[in-house]
């Protein structure tokens, strides 16, 4: 048992609210936390792949894909490091739209997704954790351009799991028959990552 | 990881320390005296992890260099405060003579300098990273004292800060340097410079670590240690002078540091 | 600019490492398997220490070792690593 240290609260918001998974508190900052350098690639080499199990790729550039039919979300994060953030404003290409577009060019889906990102990063999310309207390739955040440190020009959303899973700087969702674990998920991070189960770790249930 | 028989507790375990004895050395910096129990001993340029518990559970940590030289008995640390600093506003002023801190360490092996090692000797500070120089330049003052040591390591300290009242231990920077033909210190500040002063008013760059340092010749053990642009720039300058890069040791204070 | 994005020193790792070895990691010579560049563990960049240690290549920027300390296990990924000398003391 761990000394308790008398008079250190620590900066955050004592106050329980409902919102917060187990083992989180909440924090106004907005922590950068990054595996690698930030990619400074240029916009007009910037592309967005949906690759299928079947071979076939759906590509968008920067054009074409901020022309796709937008989302906004107000959410919450929550970050396995412990700090929780309330109603973060995000706007995007929903999932949901990029599949429809996908489908109509041959891409055929499967159960799970790989999103690869520019630095080499990869997570891994079960394709029903994507659709209907839960996440997106994000490029707007707080109503200006997602800041490069953030992740920009896009990241992946997915509010829902740890935010481990909302990749950074994505630039592919690869289609995968089964399961395998990203870049996290194979250092002994959860394979899900579902915060409100407190699924942090490998081993968690 | 077991531990041996005859060991009581692992090496790098969490350890209890009271803090003894609290020293502001600036306006922004002060350094705690701790009593650790079981301390192992250190070399000059380790540093330790400390880690705070708040009533509910909430923890964290972050680590601190050694201020202190190994012939010293409590271990000082040095902490700046940060602006919005979780931890080093509680160290700097909440933490009081007679509290509890846990702690563990020393850590590190690669960061170090001890008299056998030799010299000659380069540090190079950027604000509060003077701090693990500063055990080195003890252990340094400490072994002449003691006359461990056959005769003087030649020493440099190149030290950057952002106002004259920023620089931390410059009364006993001075004594030392005043105390010893062969340790040579020369200050640069970077903002706030008062009137008088007739030191380096810029941050460190080749030019300056070309003049105060040793040529690659001589080939100095350089220590540099400070935010990490500075550790950055510096270490740069210093390998386009011609020292081969693995004379130098880096310290960088990131997030985690102090 | 955010200090976040900056990368520390391997040899902030020390005290992850501490948790599983008993000999200073830092001082361990790495050859990365990307480039075959060699240096000591303590040189490598470090990344993302709030969820473990990344350590890159200060050569080619590849990630030489991974780990991470979880509650259940530490975590030891050396595969960037096309070896790894630990010297006696």
């Amino acid at each position: 048992m761990a000394l308790i240290s008398r008079g250190f609260r620590g900066r955050r918001d004592t106050t329980k609210t409902d919102r917060l998974p187990p083992g989180q508190y909440e924090t106004r900052d907005f922590p950068v936390l990054s595996a690698g350098p930030t990619p400074r690639n240029p916009i007009a080499q910037w592309a967005l792949t949906l690759r299928g199990i079947n071979g076939q790729s759906a590509t968008w550039n920067w054009q074409e894909f901020t022309a796709l039919p937008r989302l906004q979300l107000k959410t919450d994060i929550h970050c396995v490091t412990k700090w929780s953030k309330f109603d973060t404003n995000w706007e995007g290409v929903s999932i949901d739209a990029l599949l429809e577009e996908a489908a109509r060019r041959g891409v055929e889906p499967a159960s799970y997704v790989m999103a690869i990102c520019d630095g080499g990063y990869t997570t891994n999310v079960p394709l029903a954790d994507l659709t209907g309207g839960k996440a997106m390739v994000a490029f707007i955040y707080d109503g200006k351009p997602l800041d490069p440190e953030h992740g920009g020009p896009a990241r992946l959303l997915v509010p829902h799991l740890y935010f481990w899973k909302s990749a950074k700087w994505v630039r592919e969702l690869r289609f995968m028959a089964s399961d395998r674990a990203g870049f996290w998920e194979s250092v002994g991070y959860h394979i899900y990552g579902d915060p409100w189960r407190e699924q942090r770790y490998t081993g968690d249930p | 990881m077991t531990a041996s028989s005859g060991l009581t507790t692992p090496r790098i375990a969490w350890r209890v320390a009271t803090v003894r004895a609290v020293r502001q050395e600036t306006t922004r910096t002060r350094t705690l005296f701790l009593d650790v129990l079981g301390w192992p001993g250190h070399l000059a340029g380790q540093h330790v992890d400390v880690r705070l518990t708040a009533a509910d559970g909430y923890q964290t940590q972050r680590s601190y260099s050694i201020a202190s030289p190994p012939e010293e008995k409590l271990i000082a640390l040095t902490v700046e405060e940060l602006e919005d600093g979780e931890v080093s506003s509680y160290l700097c002023s909440e933490l009081r003579q007679g509290d509890e801190l846990e702690l563990r360490g020393p850590i590190g092996g690669y960061f170090v300098w001890r008299v056998p090692d030799g010299g000659p000797l380069l540090l190079v500070a950027g604000g509060s990273g003077i701090v693990p120089l500063m055990a080195m330049l003890r252990h340094r003052a400490a072994a002449l004292a003691e006359r461990t040591a056959r005769q003087a390591v030649p020493a440099r300290l190149l030290y950057s800060s952002r106002s004259f009242d920023d620089v931390i231990y410059r009364d006993e920077l001075e004594r030392m340097a005043s105390n010893d033909d062969s340790l040579r210190i020369v200050h640069t500040i970077t903002r706030d410079a008062p009137s008088d002063w007739t030191g380096a008013r810029r941050r460190i760059d080749r030019a300056m670590l070309e003049e105060i340092g040793w040529p690659p010749s001589d080939e100095p053990r350089i220590f540099v240690c400070g935010p990490t642009p500075m550790v950055e720039a510096a270490a740069s300058a210093l390998v386009e002078t011609g020292h081969a890069a693995d004379r130098i040791r880096t310290e960088r204070f990131g997030p985690t540091g102090s | 600019m955010d200090s976040a994005t900056i990368p520390l020193d391997g040899n902030s790792a020390a005290g992850l490492f501490s948790e599983v070895f008993s000999v200073d990691l830092t001082v361990a010579r790495a050859t990365c398997a990307h480039c075959d560049a060699e240096g000591e563990l303590g040189t490598l960049k470090m990344w993302a220490v709030e969820m473990g240690a990344v350590l890159r290549c200060p050569a080619c920027g590849d990630v030489v070792l991974r780990l991470t300390s979880t509650p259940n296990a530490v975590w030891l990924d050396a595969t960037g690593a096309r070896s790894i000398a630990i010297p006696r003391a």
